[in-house]
């Protein structure tokens, strides 16, 4: 494949010329130029935070440039809204889903295009399109009972039926398995063979490699490199992105380990949500100097596991839950917090902290116990500062000091202030859920020599992600969460990107038998 | 394009949560005077009336305690409630589940009174008042209900078996069928704690429920709690707090609070159970709340300013013919400026369309 | 019996009148808050459309003006509402008791010029032969307007919802406003416009109840009808065909109090008149407490401020 054009070649399907979009206290995009072919599949590129999101927002008119213009076939256009997006011929898969629960998948549909027609006669081309693509879709259904995959498919198959010209894909494996993210490849890559432009958001490296013709790399809003990313090596691009050498965690070797600190047996729940993923059976344990990974999709249980891990889901049985071989399950946060448990979980603001407090406050939060920072019912302010100061100078937080408001920190250094409020509590059991989602680079591995450094020195780690690049990095033992089910753990060096991969798409439980009784793939 | 734009600040403005208030202030004085032009009343005249007369003596400004007491005292009870997400605004049923038990006790022991009396009906008026609070907390903990609903329906109830209570068996055995009690006896009335006014003592209860708010808020880890689960439910219970018992405790505190205010009226300014124990004062205290910014010290100021204008409204009634039914105008006008102008706290204020380029 | 025949269609027509001020506030809110908007001031918007359109009608002489003026004028108060929630995100709790608040003052400052004037009524329906039916008649076919009205509204908003693609977006918009958005919906303004049409129809429900239900102005007339409209949409889990249902249920519980005191019967008329205010504690009891229902007929924003780029 050539990747520049003869001299007589049609005008580029899209060409950005000098776009630059600015937000209060941040330039995210700086004189941006991309040109995108007819028919190429090309990478953006850039760790979180660089602006790759607010620019695919500008091309599909959910923002508006500050300056700079956009060529649309040669010709110069403005995009109003997505829906102008839409009539010049550009689809867009969100990373985030644009899609709404109660509604059904035609429904959910109808609502991004602007012609939808009857809804039976919609239904029936949804059915048309998803076969033709290899996308199964049932159109009557709710969202609400879809996989996270089979949502991603109602926003390609959203786009398809508008036979775009240019499809934005945001990110969009960091929510499949590697089987489903293999099978959405051969989707795009027909695509392009029929002459759709594929822009494909990412910062996952080896995928790009497999996958693009063409990369742009952005990095702190600006264009700093383009290339053809089968000619890179993965080291080479992320140089290119992070702009300085690449740091792996150094990872001491793994000691004896040590009691169990988290013993969790037969751990079911069930919910008056309708929304939830009850749990099945989870059983496993988690050794004192260990770092346990658990995998899997989103929605296959991992909020309901931490809600019961944590507390905040009470559980009927206190022996499905061991904390240091105290039986826990009936136990709220409070109490397991004084048997040794830290928490980190997924959201980090709204949960781990309230994004309109201070980080002394939010130092208080979860700290106000094992840091007596309040006595006789009374809070020592003065304390909880210090304290707030100490996370700060201790994990490198960037901030203007205790008085900020969480809100205002980057995802990097509030997780970071996250993560160090927790582990300087001296937790003998920690549990981390999603520890770098959305932090750039320099935090995430920071955050990941944190986390090893821990158990290296005699913690119990559970670490829940969705990330099996990050679940390799940091983790001994690695198991996988399917429909509420939690399958074996392997040693990490003993397993493969591969057979995880499997287990996330379910392959552990084949078939179901009548006992409940799991058949391992592994 | 609209021509103004709100723009995030990175950081809440410290500055804006105390201009707020006094700009509210300013925005419905300003209204108010068009609104005067409109009625045909001199503007200038009519404002001197409203504001400025009600408080230029002596028994004007003990007036203006008398009515600030019910007020703090409700106001208090319910920010503390709203802090938490707790949407007590059953405030006026409580007051007068409060008026009924604490003045029940007044007239169940009438000729039988002592020392003893008065504390007794403090505390079976915050008995009344919690007692009528702890069903919507009740109903929201087990059912799910919502008790910006509960508590409602359940003034209305309170109000119904008031207005029965004095028309039946509180009515004065003696009084030729008018609808009020006896009036109630020396050991069943506040004393006065201010000669010359009807000030009594609970302007005292009053100034303490602000200290001791302001200490609940500001110093301990209650305080704290409130605040977090008010702002995030999620956060507050990643961090363990109990969430049902911040719930029972702004409600049972905001009943137990408004009851006092109710008995205050019946034991009070007032002397007897009659149908209308309140003028509304339940309800003016959600205003006084939020005006006051949810705290204490902010509640006082901002219930003396809805205390003169009840008086105001009545004092222009009198001296201007006015109708009295501004003061409920002057009230709403000033809690949609101040929740209006709340947008500045988080947003700054910008004019001219963004431009538009692609 | 024919005697307890014949009690059976005024009780019915006056269940259906008595039904009617809720019927509009309550589907006027139900569209609201399918937008996911919680106004909670239905009552200062009741009152205020039943002053003004008892003002206009007395003023003109003309009941079509006095509706019009009543719609308005609910539609007006709403669009405050709007104004402050949707516009400068203020907190929709606390607008909407604002609001509250707000309708009792200015609808009794309105109001003290028209106290004591009596006005004549709607005209009734009147269908030589169906509307003399026996028992049912009156009930069925000898009704006001408003009162046909009101129900014709209920299939209309149904249909709206759910067979046309504006209903398709307005419920998008309440369950997922951040996607709406990225999808290209003008999320405030829709929620703007639906937020004054529950100002309307709040304003012909209290219209109803001035002039034509006691066809004269009092302060305070609505008496908590706007927030059992509240508890209603929640009782009716967010469809219009349960809304009526609702509606009717509290209209028969309203005539059959006033009937029991109308019979002389040894309760006092104050505890009776209690029976609406605890039905409707007991009704939000039953519904709310099955959580799962809730929370998959609930619209997800409901309440949740939305700022484009935030």
């Amino acid at each position: 494949m050539e990747s520049s054009p003869p001299a007589d070649a049609p005008p580029p399907r899209l060409e950005l010329r000098g776009i630059t979009k600015r937000f209060p206290g941040c330039l995210a995009n700086d004189h941006v130029n991309l040109v995108l072919q007819g028919g190429e599949i090309h990478a953006l590129l850039g760790e979180n935070g660089a602006g790759k999101s607010t620019l695919v927002k500008m091309i599909y008119g959910v923002l508006h440039p500050d300056s700079g213009s956009l060529l649309w076939q040669g010709q110069e256009v403005r995009v109003p809204d997505p829906a102008g997006a839409r009539r010049l011929g550009i689809g867009m898969v969100f990373q985030h889903f644009s899609l709404f629960d109660t509604l059904t998948v035609t429904e959910n549909i109808a609502l991004g295009l602007d012609n939808p027609g009857p809804m039976a006669a919609l239904a029936n081309r949804i059915r048309t399109v998803s076969e033709r693509y290899g996308l199964a879709l049932d159109p009557d259904r709710h969202v609400f009972h879809l996989s996270v995959g089979e949502r991603q498919r109602v926003e390609i198959v959203r786009c398809l039926l508008q036979d775009p010209k240019l499809l934005i894909m945001d990110e969009p494996t960091s929510v499949l398995t590697p089987q489903e993210a293999t099978k959405l490849f051969e989707t795009l890559r027909r695509l392009a063979a029929e002459g759709c432009t594929i822009l494909y958001i990412s910062h996952k490296l080896e995928e790009i490699r497999a996958l693009c013709s063409r990369a742009t790399v952005l990095r702190g809003g600006r264009v700093v490199g383009a290339c053809d990313p089968r000619q890179e090596t993965a080291r080479g691009l992320a140089e290119m992105m992070i702009g300085s050498e690449l740091s792996t965690p150094e990872r001491p070797p793994q000691g004896a380990t040590g009691a169990a600190r988290l013993s969790v047996r037969n751990l079911s729940t069930s919910s008056d949500n309708p929304f939830a993923t009850n749990l099945k059976e989870v059983t496993f344990e988690v050794r004192a100097g260990e770092i346990l990974g658990i995998a899997g999709v989103a929605g296959n249980g991992q909020a309901e596991l931490m809600a019961a891990l944590s507390g905040e889901a009470l559980i009927a049985d206190p022996a499905a839950v061991r904390i240091e071989g105290v039986p826990s399950g009936h136990l709220g946060p409070r109490a397991r917090r004084a048997l040794g448990l830290a928490f980190v979980p997924e959201e980090r603001l709204g949960r781990g902290t309230v994004p309109e407090l201070s980080l002394s406050d939010n130092a208080l939060l979860s700290g106000y116990a094992s840091e007596t920072l309040v006595t006789g019912g009374m809070v020592r302010f003065a304390k909880a500062r210090a304290y707030a100061e100490t996370i700060i100078k201790g994990f490198n937080v960037v901030t203007h000091g205790h008085k900020a408001e969480a809100r205002s920190l980057s995802g990097g250094n509030l997780q970071k202030f996250i993560i160090g409020r927790e582990i300087l509590q001296r937790p003998k059991l920690l549990i981390v859920g999603q520890p770098t989602w959305g932090v750039d680079a320099g935090a995430a591995a920071a955050i990941h020599q944190a986390l090893i450094g821990l158990a290296r020195s005699g913690a119990a780690v559970l670490v829940i992600s969705q990330d099996l690049d990050e679940l390799f990095v940091l983790s001994d033992r690695i198991s996988v969460l399917f429909h509420g089910r939690l399958s074996d753990s392997r040693p990490t060096h003993e397993t493969s990107v591969e057979r995880i991969g499997l287990l996330m798409g379910g392959l552990f439980a084949t078939p179901p038998d009548e006992d409940g009784e799991i058949a391992r793939a592994l | 394009m609209s021509l103004i734009r709100l723009e995030p600040r990175g950081q809440a403005s410290q500055a804006m949560v105390y201009l707020t208030p006094p700009l509210a202030v300013v925005l419905t004085l300003m209204s108010g005077f068009v609104l005067f032009l409109l009625l045909g009343f001199d503007p200038m005249k009519a404002l001197h009336a409203f504001f400025i007369d009600p408080v230029s003596s002596r028994r004007g400004i003990g007036e203006l305690i008398v009515k600030a007491t019910p007020l703090t005292l409700c106001a208090i009870g319910l920010s503390i409630g709203f802090r938490a997400n707790v949407w007590n605004i059953g405030a006026e049923g409580q007051l007068t589940m409060g008026a009924i038990v604490g003045g029940g006790l007044a007239l169940a022991f009438y000729g039988h009174g002592g020392w003893w009396l008065l504390p007794l009906m403090v505390i079976g008026g915050a008995v009344g008042g919690m007692a009528w609070a702890a069903i919507p907390a009740y109903l929201r903990l087990r059912f799910n209900a919502s008790e910006i609903l509960t508590s409602l329906m359940l003034t209305y109830v309170a109000l119904l078996l008031l207005n029965f209570l004095a028309h039946g068996p509180y009515r004065d055995p003696d009084g030729f069928a008018f609808p009020e009690s006896r009036l109630f006896e020396a050991d069943a009335v506040m004393p006065i704690l201010w000669a010359g006014t009807r000030v009594h003592l609970g302007a005292a209860f009053a100034l303490l429920a602000v200290v001791g708010g302001w200490v609940l808020i500001a110093r301990t880890f209650i305080g704290f709690q409130i605040k977090v689960i008010g702002l995030t439910p999620a956060a507050a219970g990643y961090a363990g707090f109990d969430q049902k018992r911040i719930v029972w405790l702004a409600l049972l505190l905001s009943g137990g609070l408004a009851g006092i205010a109710g008995m205050g009226e019946v034991a009070g300014p007032i002397g007897q159970i009659t149908p209308n124990v309140s003028p509304g004062y339940g309800f003016t205290a959600i205003i006084v709340a939020f005006l006051g910014r949810l705290h204490p010290v902010g509640i006082l100021l901002a219930a003396l300013l809805m205390a003169l204008s009840f008086i105001g409204g009545e004092a222009a009634q009198i001296a201007m013919g006015l109708p009295k039914a501004i003061t409920g105008v002057f009230q709403g006008m000033l809690l949609f400026f101040l929740l209006a102008s709340d947008v500045l706290i988080r947003y700054r204020v910008r004019f001219g369309a963004r431009r538009a380029v692609a | 019996m024919s005697a307890e025949l014949s009690l059976i269609g005024p009780i019915l027509a006056a269940m259906l009148a008595a039904a009617t001020p809720l019927l509009f506030a309550a589907l006027g809110e139900l569209v609201v808050e399918k937008s996911g908007v919680l106004n909670l001031g239905v009552e200062g918007m009741m009152l205020v459309g039943a002053v003004c359109g008892f003002a206009v009608t007395v003023k003109t002489g003309s009941a079509p003006m006095g509706l019009l003026a009543a719609a308005t004028a609910g539609a007006a108060t709403a669009a405050l509402f709007g104004l402050l929630t949707l516009g400068l995100l203020a907190n929709q709790v606390a607008t909407g008791l604002a609001l509250t608040l707000f309708g009792v003052g200015l609808s009794a400052l309105i109001g003290q010029a028209f106290v004591g004037i009596p006005l004549k009524g709607l005209p009734k329906l009147n269908i030589p032969g169906l509307t003399d039916l026996p028992v049912i008649g009156q009930a069925l076919f000898g009704q006001d307007l408003l009162v046909y009205l009101a129900i014709l509204a209920v299939p209309l908003v149904h249909l709206f919802l759910y067979r046309t693609r504006a209903g398709l977006v307005l419920r998008a918009v309440g369950e997922n406003h951040a996607a709406a958005h990225a999808l290209g919906y003008k999320v405030i303004r829709i929620r703007f416009l639906a937020v004054l049409f529950g100002g309307a129809m709040s304003g012909l429900g209290g219209a109803f109840l001035s002039m034509d239900y006691t066809p004269m102005w009092a302060e305070n007339m609505t008496a908590g009808r706007g927030w059992i409209a509240l508890a209603l949409v929640v009782f009716a889990t967010w469809k219009p065909l349960r809304v009526m249902l609702g509606a009717w249920l509290f209209g028969g519980v309203t005539i059959a109090q006033l009937h029991v005191q109308g019979l002389g019967v040894g309760v006092p008329s104050q505890l009776l008149s209690m029976l609406p205010y605890l039905a409707t504690v007991l009704v939000l009891v039953l519904i709310s407490r099955d959580v799962a229902r809730t929370r998959l007929n609930a619209p997800a924003c409901l309440g949740k401020l939305f700022h484009p780029d935030a």
